[in-house]
């Protein structure tokens, strides 16, 4: 159920860097602890991002599997059930090494309403500026 | 028609968490500690406020009750002679089901921050959401009745690791459930091992003072623990 209030926050991170221009696919990152049904994922995105530079954009997810590790012990290993307890040492001081993202990787935008048929079809250009790095 | 690539990477929750720390930012420059209350519907939020809020010496609270409508529990809590800031999240898409940064953020102005040290804000019951969303708070805190059952931890993992406490509440009931608490126990340290817990009946009082210690140590923190 938290895919409704996650899809809103997509829509508003798209739409702050879209400046205006129409969102045709959205390229997640999504770990495996943040527990996101996709398909839900969808749907909800879909319903949100009506009236806004999203609609009818795709969302394409790319899954990163959970791996812990073990501050104490340097154990590193994944989960598939939720287990944070080093199974090594049993340390409690575990930290998540993957699977935590929730992460608009990139956009894939056209040129803004007004400029359309500035470029011929299918030019598929790239913005290189990392415009909020972390 | 052209089409362009652009690369983002950015947290979809980075704009909530910034204004999570301009509200941190003005609680910080009031003095207020803030502590974020979190269960599913039922579980006992409003009646372990009401055992407590009263009864906190030199601690001057005020309660913030978070509901998708209505202000059932800020009445519950109004004579308690307390202050209680009602906010409503019916103005949502369809009413959202949590509270998020800028909901607060909208409630700051009606908060008596220089009448009171702590703030209790009562989130929306709901064990899913709630956890996503930091609001500025110094100290988060889940409450799990034993009604509820022992694979809660597991199934909503999330919300059971988005916690600096975890208070099991209900306890008067096990009598008369099929409940195992050391294995709600297990099951809570496995998802997030070593949160402190707190086992207690909001109803007949057991356990209630080291709720009420708890919230005592937090008020006198120079720095937050979420």
């Amino acid at each position: 159920m938290h895919e409704l209030s996650l899809s809103s926050a997509i829509v508003n991170t798209v739409v702050r860097h879209a400046a205006g221009r129409p969102v045709t696919v959205v390229y997640l990152r999504v770990g495996a602890l943040r527990q996101v049904v996709p398909d839900s994922l969808d749907f909800y995105f879909e319903f949100v991002a009506r009236g806004t530079v999203c609609e009818g954009a795709r969302l394409e997810h790319e899954l990163i599997p959970a791996r812990l590790r073990c501050r104490g012990c340097g154990h590193e290993w994944s989960i598939e059930i939720p287990a944070f307890r080093c199974p090594e040492c049993a340390g409690s001081d575990v930290e998540i090494a993957a699977g935590n993202e929730f992460e608009v990787e990139s956009i894939e935008v056209g040129p803004p309403a007004a400029a359309w048929g500035d470029r011929p079809e299918g030019d598929l250009g790239e913005e290189t500026q990392c415009i909020a790095p972390r | 028609m052209h089409r362009t690539k652009v690369r983002i990477v950015e947290d979809a929750l980075d704009a909530n968490n910034t204004i999570a720390s301009a509200n941190r930012t003005d609680f910080d420059r009031a003095g207020v500690r803030v502590v974020n209350f979190m269960s599913a519907p039922g579980a006992g939020k409003t009646t372990l406020l009401e055992r407590v809020v009263a009864d906190l010496p030199g601690v001057r609270v005020g309660v913030l009750e978070g509901d998708v409508e209505g202000s059932i529990d800020a009445d519950r809590l109004a004579g308690l002679h307390v202050p209680v800031t009602q906010l409503n999240t019916s103005a949502g898409f369809g009413g959202e089901c949590h509270l998020d940064a800028n909901m607060v953020r909208s409630a700051i102005p009606a908060l008596p921050l220089e009448e009171i040290d702590l703030l209790l804000v009562e989130n929306v019951g709901n064990l899913v959401c709630p956890a996503e969303f930091r609001i500025g708070e110094d100290a988060r805190v889940m409450v799990c009745a034993v009604t509820e059952g022992e694979d809660k931890p597991l199934k909503y993992p999330l919300m059971f690791r988005a916690c600096e406490l975890v208070i099991v509440n209900k306890i008067d009931l096990l009598p008369h459930l099929d409940f195992d608490l050391e294995k709600l126990l297990y099951n809570i340290d496995a998802v997030h091992p070593d949160v402190e817990t707190i086992v207690l009946s909001a109803r007949t009082g057991q356990g209630i003072e080291a709720w009420r210690e708890w919230l005592l140590r937090t008020a006198a923190r120079e720095e937050a623990i979420a």
